[in-house]
């Protein structure tokens, strides 16, 4: 009975995938590739895989931890490191003031993957030291750790391999990608969401196998953990190392999507940025990340625009000035955070059954009334 | 001496100026229940956090099945400050002081004096848990799959024990959600899912009725004769002490003051002393 509940579920979700693949490749076949939207739905994804990673951490381990930007920094150098092709790291188009160091290539998955790795082994060195701090410690020991890590990637003496504090450039991006054994360039669009899918996925599958169980006893309390044999440390370094893998491999999407990568741009208000994308989807709910992270840059990146805007004066005055979406992109968080202390989705999940729900009901009183 | 299943050797807990537990030996059998007893804050919490890893006592000794699992001598500023006896005995051991999850692989499982269930889980997903120490399955393994198996065993076991235990009809309830007498029953299926031998139990039957509180008794004896249990018990009820147990320690600001079977242990004037000098106090 269960068993074949559980098939017509991965049946009705395996064409819900098969019907989003199918809009997302119409879409991008049919629609001008500079719209606002595709940005939209590729920044989404690779927040959205992120704030997931960072969830797993902080929704389900109870770690806080604000490292999150120092991760993704490590998975985007790396990309772009590894993918710039050797000519151009001889010449001097990127590494003007270095020689690179680098003296070899890698294609777009293998670097991405050495990517995340880098990052879960940084995850794993800094993990030892951390993780045994209680939570506000720990807080404020990553943040710091992610500070000291972007450091040092601007430092000069890393120039050879990071290019200094200079823009890492020309490697392969999302517009360079093509299909397997073709020359046909890959969709962007669901390159981001494949990627960052079938990652949340596994998170998923880890969260809900007896590893995530583990790490929700740990979350719930520490003692009664310990006493029923789940040795904290080891599984909060685990939990530390695979969010800090799939930040390294956000990192290295986001750094294929954004053409460029300075190491400036992974500071602190970044790591907020995600923690806002938690804690307003849900801490605890992988779908409420993935939610509130398409909200947030819709909102961020296009929704908001016109307020900066400032031939949109109303009466003459100027009060749109440039900035002022932030102002009220604040407002509306405060009113979210007022209104829904434990985020959109609080710790439940989105699914078919809570969906149909509203439905269901709908058809009993139809019932009832016959 | 084989069939001690657990032994304090001159056990002590200091914190800063406060000497918890006091120089304790005791020793618990195969298949006995053995109580320990004594007034509030007579340490008998503080010397199950002893055995089971949760505090580095600060001297002596705990064995299990003769061998030794936790060890201490006074170390650093403790040496000048230790107000116990014994800090030279062991001044030649090596310092063992292992995390709470390798005692409980040892087969020692425990319960707590105030219920530490996990309050976002449900009945069945506590006991689940538990099973998780023993499970034979790695991280890789277990996210995709591959030991489906293993999972569906820890499942069905997970349901047999809470049918068992006749929690079966709120496997899906929230834990927390559970009447108290509930909660500390899942309290023990939760430390049953472990696979002990030696199980600990502080205040099993705290907050509960007589009726309800000669259940557990009974419930007590039922699971040890089933599982070949060990069981050692911090009670406050003495009905239920003087029923079930084959002995008893008693403690009073630290100290063992008396040691022997119910009978002995009611007649023994130091501890009608220990029990009414409270009384009097209240
Ligand atoms: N972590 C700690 N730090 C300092 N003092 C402590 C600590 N834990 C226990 N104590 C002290 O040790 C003494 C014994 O406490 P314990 O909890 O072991 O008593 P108990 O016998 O279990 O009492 P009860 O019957 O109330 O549960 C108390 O005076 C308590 O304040
Ligand atoms: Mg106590």
């Amino acid at each position: 009975m269960n068993a074949v509940k559980g098939k017509k579920r991965s049946l009705y979700t395996g064409c819900i995938i098969a019907a989003l693949i199918v809009v997302l490749v119409v879409m991008e076949l049919t629609m001008k590739s500079t719209s606002m939207v595709f940005t939209l739905l590729k920044k989404g994804a690779i927040y959205a895989l992120v704030a997931v990673s960072m969830n797993l951490l902080n929704g389900f381990t109870g770690l806080f931890s604000l490292g999150q930007a120092g991760f993704m920094l490590i998975g985007a150098y790396t990309y772009a490191i590894l993918t710039m092709p050797v000519s151009i790291k001889l010449s001097d188009s990127v590494y003007k003031y270095y020689d690179c160091a680098i003296g070899f290539e890698l294609g777009v998955i293998p670097a991405m993957i050495v990517a995340g790795l880098l990052a879960a082994i940084f995850a794993a060195l800094i993990g030892l030291p951390v993780l045994r701090l209680k939570s506000d410690y720990l807080a404020i020991a990553t943040l710091g750790f992610a500070e000291i890590l972007r450091a040092i990637f601007q430092w000069d003496a890393m120039g050879p391999i990071t290019n200094g504090a200079n823009v890492m450039r020309q490697y392969q991006d999302l517009t360079d990608i093509k299909v397997p054994f073709t020359d046909i360039p890959f969709p962007p669009v669901l390159f981001c969401f494949l990627v960052s899918g079938l990652c949340i996925g596994v998170i998923v599958l880890l969260i809900n196998s007896s590893y995530g169980r583990a790490f929700k006893a740990i979350r719930d309390d520490e003692i009664a953990a310990e006493a029923m044999g789940i040795n904290l440390f080891k599984h909060k370094e685990m939990s530390f190392v695979i969010s800090s893998f799939f930040a390294g491999i956000s990192g290295a999407l986001l750094a294929m999507f954004q053409y460029t990568v300075q190491a400036a741009q992974f500071k602190t208000a970044m790591t907020y940025e995600i923690l806002l994308i938690v804690v307003i989807g849900g801490i605890g709910s992988i779908s409420g990340s993935c939610i509130s992270s398409f909200l947030f840059i819709a909102c961020n990146e296009w929704l908001l625009r016109f307020l900066d805007e400032s031939s949109n004066n109303i009466l003459g005055l100027t009060i749109l000035r440039s900035g002022f979406r932030k102002v009220v992109f604040s407002i509306i968080i405060m009113v979210i955070v007022l209104f829904f202390p434990k985020g959109i989705m609080g710790d439940r999940e989105l699914s078919l059954d809570r969906l149909k729900r509203p439905f269901a009901k709908k058809e009993k009183g139809v019932d009832a009334h016959g | 001496m084989a069939d001690n299943v657990l032994r304090l050797e001159d056990v002590t807990m200091q914190f800063g100026g406060v000497v918890a537990v006091n120089n304790l030996s005791l020793s618990v059998n195969e298949g006995e229940i053995v109580a320990l007893i004594g007034p509030n804050g007579a340490g008998k919490t503080t010397a199950f956090n002893c055995i089971t890893g949760v505090y580095q006592p600060t001297n002596g000794r705990v064995f299990y099945r003769g061998e030794i699992i936790v060890s201490g001598h006074p170390t650093g500023k403790m040496k000048k400050n230790y107000q116990g006896v014994n800090a030279e005995k062991y001044l030649s051991d090596k310092i063992l002081d292992p995390t709470p999850d390798r005692i409980t692989k040892l087969g020692i499982a425990r319960t707590f004096q105030n219920i530490r269930l996990w309050k976002s889980m449900t009945v069945f997903d506590n006991v689940l848990t538990a099973k998780h120490m023993r499970a034979k399955q790695n991280v890789f393994s277990a996210t995709f799959r591959l030991s489906a198996g293993e999972e569906r065993r820890m499942r069905e076991e997970t349901l047999a024990l809470l049918e068992e235990q006749d929690l079966a009809q709120y496997k899906d309830e929230l834990a927390t959600s559970l009447p108290y007498g509930l909660q500390r029953r899942l309290e023990i299926a939760r430390a049953l899912a472990t696979s002990p031998k030696l199980l600990l139990l502080d205040e099993p039957a705290a907050g509960m009725n007589p009726q309800e509180t000669d259940d557990l008794g009974r419930f007590i004896v039922q699971i040890k004769d089933k599982y070949q249990l060990t069981i050692f018990m911090i009670e406050h009820h003495m009905d239920l002490v003087m029923k079930f147990s084959d002995r008893i320690y008693v403690v009073d600001f630290g100290r063992l003051i008396a040691h022997g079977s119910p009978a002995e242990v009611q007649a023994d004037p130091k501890v009608i002393d220990a029990y009414l000098g409270v009384a009097e106090d209240e």
